[in-house]
């Protein structure tokens, strides 16, 4: 049981925990997606904190690989949602 | 480093990553909060090789924060400029703030329960004995893999199913977009600075991703910081005003798109004829196949990421020779964009962020 885990992990856990509100309640979509992107961020840094083993010890890979792949992963969907509310601003505008 | 300087700089890290996540969503600034956005990405880089996650941290510094924060504010520099019909305007003096305040609290309460229940999981996963099987049996097999960094053998070899179905989703994403309308006009020529700076950066960018692609066998780096890397240049190009960034054209375009995909298939296929498992590489083999997936999935990440930016489907380019010089300019179609439109003065970022209020309150 390490301090920096503790520390990270915790943070991580409120970081979503913000992202998340803001995700649900804010009326601009784009801090609604900022709010995703950050839950995200948030729940990766509790799997980088479970990987850490100390200094000088390996950390464990597995974590760290499927936290790249989840970057990957939410760059794509934040993208698609990107793509989304240009085409719903636009057919609003020509209503 | 001595365990209290440690402290000191997990501390500060802690509280900055925090305090960034925090203003990047209180406010209603679209452009202050993406930019908050993006520092919380590079201080997260930070506290990732503090963790020894050095590939995380290359691909949340290159993706999280570069490639999410380019996406994000190429949006709010699009959705600033939109013109909003007179009587969208005219509505908002009738509009009532925010959602109810008991909606606002159940939704507190649902996500604190949240932060509560991930925290328990935490605190039960740190306070029981660590599990070793997973970073055991890595280690065990490291030899076998092809490759001696343990990151790029599980994403490559031991979990290769995952990093398959990775590149799928970017494609279907990519796919989407294509779906959804044509991509954003482009942007007028930069002045001598910045196209001096772009002139220096790209080649290096590019020279980085070969790097970043090779060296991912045994030290941090790989198709996903490469593919990036390699968005990277493209992005610079069109930000300075380039219509040719390096994109393929027509059917090539496709064949990079599926590139990552489609090299994975055909490797896992090959083995399945050799009387192997699905992408069950033979480990003699495995370090070459390795590096040709890794080398088809960094076009096709580097082009995906490209298109996100663009956001739609890049305009056929007429290729003319002037004066000894091949200039390329995208074939005209439907309206044509005003450069009036493009160099008008930007009306303020929060304004942007209240006009998608006012249209997405009318449905």
């Amino acid at each position: 049981m390490l301090t920096a885990q503790w520390l990270y992990g915790m943070s991580g856990c409120l970081i979503a925990a913000l992202g998340l509100r803001t995700a649900l309640l804010h009326a601009c979509l784009l801090h609604r997606l900022i709010g995703i992107n950050l839950t995200g961020a948030g729940v990766f840094m509790v799997l980088i904190a479970v990987a850490y083993r100390g200094a000088g010890m390996p950390p464990d890979p597995v974590p760290h690989a499927l936290v790249l792949t989840g970057i990957v992963v939410a760059v794509s969907a934040t993208a698609l949602a990107l793509a989304l509310a240009r085409r719903l601003t636009a057919e609003q505008i020509n209503d | 480093m001595s365990d209290t300087s440690l402290l000191v700089l997990d501390g500060l890290l802690v509280i900055s990553l925090v305090t960034l996540a925090w203003t990047a969503l209180a406010g209603s600034d679209a452009r202050r909060s993406v930019i908050l956005f993006m520092a919380f990405g590079l201080v997260l880089a930070a506290a990732w090789v503090r963790l020894l996650a050095p590939d995380v941290a290359l691909a949340e510094a290159a993706i999280g924060a570069g490639l999410a924060g380019a996406l994000l504010l190429a949006a709010v520099r699009e959705q600033s400029r939109q013109p909003l019909p007179a009587r969208i305007v005219s509505k908002r003096s009738h509009n009532k703030p925010g959602v109810n305040i008991a909606l606002q609290w159940a939704v507190s309460v649902l996500c604190a329960v949240l932060a509560g229940t991930l925290a328990w999981a935490l605190a039960h996963a740190l306070n029981s004995a660590p599990q070793n099987a997973l970073p055991r049996a890595v280690s065990a097999n490291l030899e076998a893999s092809g490759v001696s960094n343990p990151v790029t053998a599980v994403l490559l070899n031991f979990r290769a199913y995952d990093t398959l179905l990775e590149l799928a989703v970017l494609l279907t994403a990519v796919l989407g977009i294509f779906a959804l309308g044509p991509a954003r006009p482009g942007y007028q020529s930069a002045g001598p600075v910045f196209d001096g700076l772009a002139r220096w950066l790209v080649p290096v960018l590019i020279l980085t991703a070969g790097y970043l692609l090779w060296v991912g066998a045994h030290a941090p780096g790989g198709a996903f910081q490469a593919g990036a890397t390699l968005a990277a240049a493209s992005v610079v190009l069109r930000l300075a005003g380039r219509h040719q960034i390096g994109l393929p054209q027509g059917p090539a375009l496709r064949v990079v798109m599926a590139a990552g995909v489609g090299m994975f298939v055909l490797v896992g296929l090959g083995l399945l004829v050799a009387g192997r498992p699905f992408l069950g590489y033979p480990p003699p083999w495995a370090g070459g196949l390795i590096l040709m997936i890794e080398s088809a999935a960094t076009l096709a990440i580097a082009a995906t990421l490209v298109l996100a930016f663009l956001g739609g489907q890049p305009r056929p380019l007429a290729v003319r020779v002037a004066r000894g010089r091949i200039a390329a300019t995208p074939i005209p179609t439907g309206k044509p964009v005003s450069p009036e439109g493009i160099r008008s003065t930007e009306p303020h970022a929060a304004e942007a962020c209240h006009r998608i209020q006012e249209t997405q309150k009318r449905c």
